[in-house]
């Protein structure tokens, strides 16, 4: 077996195991740590392939920051997640059937199928001489430039969506209001107090 | 047996029933539906990726980053919702999720 396969086979084993234990999991904090370590051997595979962009992308988007959001999410909600695994039994029985029957047609699907001529046995370049990141550039930035300002608007919504559901003005919290500081008068910041000598206030 | 489209075909069929079996299994905690979600995404990548690399066609990469992204969006909106919600009903089991008389 080459070394490629052999690391092939680690990678998909290590990303199928994690990916189990994300959803058997009794605790959501370790489904979130199985998650980042199924995107990690996820992208070992994608750049076994070669496609070494999107490897770095799924390390930097999904472990950087979605993952890392779950788990501010998890830590962050004061959930008893015990009462909510209740019932994990009872869907048991149906969860694994129709799981097997997805599984059963997906490997029909992959196994009943020859590849066309187009489709080689070995990892082919799309771009040979230029990188990974170079050659995706010169396809996204030129023929997919709507998509890729799309994707950027779909971006913009998704912050501004998620700081408006979040955001809330709480009660006696002192903010800075520039309007209000300038037009702060000399009649309204100093208040003169006559104090009669020899009684105080 | 060198390593082919089959064997990653495999992998993300493998990945896909897991989601599916994790949607299934979980149906009262709505942050591992999320996760599950995003495992069925990872699928499709791996997908859209292989294919890419075996075809020598650089536009399914292109696109495992648009849905990329789209997951991103869709993991901070979810996840936000998820708080708002957590604040105003102090649960986030799914069943409690019914003010919409949906």
């Amino acid at each position: 077996m080459s070394l490629a396969a052999l690391f092939f086979y680690l990678f998909a084993g290590v990303a199928v195991a994690s990916a189990f234990m994300v959803i058997a999991s009794r605790n959501p904090v370790h489904s979130v740590l199985f998650l980042i370590l199924t995107f990690v051997n996820a992208s070992g595979l994608f750049i076994l392939i070669g496609a070494e962009y999107i490897a770095m992308l799924l390390i930097v988007v999904y472990v950087g920051a979605v993952a890392v959001l779950f788990l501010f999410v998890v830590m962050m909600l004061d959930v008893d997640f015990v009462e909510l695994r209740q019932g994990f039994l009872q869907y048991l029985p149906v969860g694994v059937l129709i799981g097997m029957v997805f599984l059963a047609e997906l490997v029909l699907v992959v196994g009943s199928w020859t590849f066309g001529a187009g489709v080689t046995g070995a990892v082919t370049s799309a771009a040979p001489g230029v990188s990974n990141a170079v050659a995706i550039g010169r396809v996204l930035y030129t023929d997919y430039v709507y998509f890729f300002q799309a994707a950027g608007f779909i971006l913009l919504v998704a912050m501004i969506g998620a700081i408006v559901l979040t955001l809330r003005h709480k009660e006696n919290v002192k903010r800075q209001s520039i309007p209000v500081q300038n037009a702060r008068t000399k009649a309204m910041a100093i208040d003169v107090v006559k104090v009669p000598s020899g009684k105080g206030l | 047996m060198a390593i082919g489209l089959p064997h990653y075909l495999t992998v993300a069929a493998i990945l896909f029933t897991l989601g599916t079996l994790g949607i299934f299994l979980n149906r009262k905690n709505v942050i591992v539906i999320l996760m599950s979600v995003e495992l069925i995404l990872l699928a499709v990548n791996i997908n859209l990726v292989a294919f890419s690399v075996f075809l020598g066609n650089i536009v399914g990469q292109v696109f495992a980053l648009f849905v990329l992204t789209v997951a991103a969006a869709e993991a901070a909106i979810g996840l936000a919702i998820l708080v708002v919600f957590y604040r105003n009903r102090g649960s986030i089991a799914v069943e409690d999720i019914n003010t919409m008389k949906g």
